[in-house]
């Protein structure tokens, strides 16, 4: 090509972008979000899960399409539907697998996505609506999770969602209505199937959607935090009133995010093509027995992404023979990030320039989590028993009851220490 | 009294010790199409009459090696075609009156149980005169050791007692083939059913690698890309 024939292509460019912008603000939009979006400079590992967070997304609602097209929402034709897909389906084996593999993933990188949100401070003004849009998306991805689980119609499906549906009746008065409201049916089934595909595919899908849009446009309204816990647009250039220690979120940070992009596609793969079941944490054995209503089986345990909160529900015992107060403590436990920009009243957002007390809170917590998440997983008669000075109670239960006081201590004393905590004098500028 | 609390004390300990059941390691080796092969020989002539594999087709055996040919004149009955299903013409009703409980499919039963469990479970079978069937296996149930599947391969295994103190296992009667001739029997079959509650298994462990060559390509360009675009940012 010649020069005259390149700029004559290149102003005809030109030309249709600005047809486009008189009627749609495409070039400010992208300059808004993009190319004209400074995020601090420094961020660190913890900053790549927001972003795969949204591809996760991309993936399963994309997968999900493929799924629905070969699947069955019949109690009678689930379970062979899936088989179907897994052998009859070109590439079925595939779609599925990063499917099932997805829904564990998406919830590896939204806890470690939380887990940065945490140490940073990034629930701290003003973020307190972006943190609360964030709990939602989190809220709505268990629902979403839970109502997927059911499709498979396995035993472990099947028992699952019978469990989690009877916490309902342990709500004082309206409980047995609301249960038997949400299933459609006075046990788990064909209906119940029906309603939770519905929920599955369109329902939350749709609203966990429009909620990560409302995340990340408080998320641009409002700035990104960074790990030094500073607000970078305090700091302007005179001239250009670019952030000192900003760079335009494209090209930086898109190129970034690829490398991690890459990075978690090796460890996804190495799931779905060498591992899809995980040991039985990603894809339980169980599920591979179709449902059937008239056999309990003798362990049922959430998939571990529920476990924590689990743990927590059997943990607390039963006041005056009703269940209701575990129910309301597994549901006080997830709910309870959302009260975090309110509970922490320390002067400094990151834990960079926290003190010692605050550390050894977040350090228990997150013990405490991991200890709550593994009980999950197993029966509660795992350890033994003590012996008769404590009543011969079982270890694990009592471990987990240690465990859950100190879950939610970290949360009801952050006010206290975090105002007792000696803090660290926090920079101007970032420091990388 | 003093005996029945230190009785009732030890008692769920002994439960527990005769919940564990010990379970052999299966030869699983999905790249041995003889023994593939083989293990669906014996599917499909002893399993089959009763359980189904209703997800498997008999024509996905080409993954193993056989032709459309072989499975049509070895493995097919009467008008049946390559394509279709592993089903079976037995009545749940009937298999239901006969047997207490109706058949599972087995198509993914390894991937319920295992296949230790499976080749466990078909050479645990022992005399057991009380059953209904004559047969029990403590590798279905360590606790009763109940069991409402007769022993189907009883003529091939012979008879085994069980020592209900030691939990040993003894040949009291030879059956048409040795031991160690079915165990591999056994080892084909469970290496046949593993096989076939995930076909798409080899093809997913081969074409993983060239995935992960792909992204580990892929990763060196994205951090290059991200290096070159960082380098004025200090």
């Amino acid at each position: 090509m010649t020069d005259t024939k390149k700029s004559a292509a290149a102003s005809k460019l030109d030309g249709a972008l600005a047809w486009v912008d008189d009627r749609f603000p495409l070039t400010s939009n992208v300059k808004a979000h993009l190319t004209e979006y400074y995020a601090p400079k420094n961020f660190n590992f913890w900053y790549f899960f927001g972003s795969l967070a949204m591809m996760v997304l991309v993936l399963q609602i994309l997968t999900g399409i493929f799924l629905t097209m070969h699947y069955k929402p019949d109690a009678d034709l689930a379970f062979g539907s899936v088989e179907y897909i897994m052998r009859d389906v070109p590439w079925g084996w595939l779609i599925r697998y990063m499917h099932s593999t997805g829904a564990s993933m998406f919830f590896v990188v939204v806890y470690l996505h939380m887990f940065r949100g945490i140490i940073y401070g990034s629930y701290r003004t003003p973020r307190e609506l972006l943190w609360l849009f964030g709990v939602a998306i989190f809220l709505c991805l268990m629902g979403e999770a839970f109502f997927g689980y059911l499709l498979p119609w396995g035993q472990m499906s099947y028992w699952g969602a019978q469990v989690i549906v009877n916490l309902f009746s342990a709500i004082p008065f309206i409980g047995p209505d609301v249960s038997e409201w949400l299933r459609g049916d006075y046990l788990v089934s064909d209906a119940t199937l029906n309603r939770f595909f519905a929920f599955h595919v369109i329902a939350l899908p749709f609203v966990l959607v429009g909620l990560v849009a409302a995340h990340l446009i408080a998320l641009h309204e409002v700035g990104s935090n960074n790990p030094d816990g500073i607000e970078i647009k305090k700091l302007k250039d005179k001239k250009t009133g670019i952030p000192l220690d900003g760079i335009a979120f494209h090209p930086y940070y898109t190129v970034k995010d690829m490398v991690g992009v890459a990075v978690f596609l090796i460890v996804f793969s190495v799931v779905i093509f060498f591992a899809p079941e995980m040991g039985g944490y990603f894809l339980e054995a169980n599920n591979f027995v179709p449902a059937n209503p008239l056999v309990t089986p003798a362990h049922i345990a959430p998939v571990w992404y529920f476990t924590p909160y689990y743990s927590v529900l059997r943990a607390v015992p039963p006041i005056l023979n009703s269940q209701f107060p575990g129910v309301a403590a597994m549901g006080l436990s997830v709910m309870v990030f959302a009260l975090l920009p309110w509970l922490d009243k320390s002067p400094v957002k990151s834990i960079r320039y926290r003190g010692t007390l605050y550390k050894k809170w977040l350090a228990a917590f997150v013990v405490s989590f991991l200890v709550l998440g593994y009980l999950g997983t197993e029966p509660s008669n795992i350890w033994g028993q003590f012996g008769s000075w404590l009543g011969n109670a079982e270890r694990a239960t009592v471990v987990a009851r240690i465990a859950t006081t100190v879950y939610f201590a970290f949360f009801v004393l952050m006010p206290w220490y975090t105002k007792k905590d000696k803090t660290l004098p926090v920079p101007e500028r970032v420091t990388g | 009294m003093k005996k029945l609390l230190i009785l009732l004390a030890i008692l769920p300990s002994l439960a527990f010790a005769n919940a564990e059941v010990h379970l052999d390691k299966a030869p699983i080796d999905a790249s041995n199409h003889e023994s593939l092969q083989r293990g669906a020989r014996t599917f499909i002539n002893y399993c089959l009459n009763c359980h189904s594999a209703n997800y498997m087709r008999y024509n996905r055996l080409l993954d193993i090696g056989l032709t459309e040919k072989q499975i049509a004149d070895n493995l097919l009955f009467a008008d049946g075609k390559v394509g279709d299903q592993m089903k079976v013409a037995i009545n749940k009703g009937d298999a239901k009156k006969w047997f207490g409980v109706a058949p599972p499919d087995l198509s993914v039963e390894v991937r319920a149980r295992g296949a230790d469990w499976v080749y466990s479970y078909m050479r645990g079978f022992y005399r057991d005169e009380s059953s209904a069937t004559g047969w029990g296996n403590c590798v279905f149930d360590p606790v009763s050791c109940k069991v409402s599947m007769p022993h189907v391969l009883y003529e091939l295994q012979g008879v085994q007692a069980m020592n209900h103190e030691t939990h040993e296992l003894t040949l009291i009667k030879p059956g048409r083939l040795s031991v160690a001739e079915y165990d591999s029997f056994i080892g084909d079959l469970a290496n046949y059913m593993a096989y076939m509650a995930e076909p798409a298994k080899q093809q997913r462990n081969h074409l993983g690698w060239f995935v992960l060559l792909f992204l580990g390509v892929l990763l060196v360009l994205t951090y290059k890309l991200k290096k070159a675009y960082w380098k004025d940012i200090h």
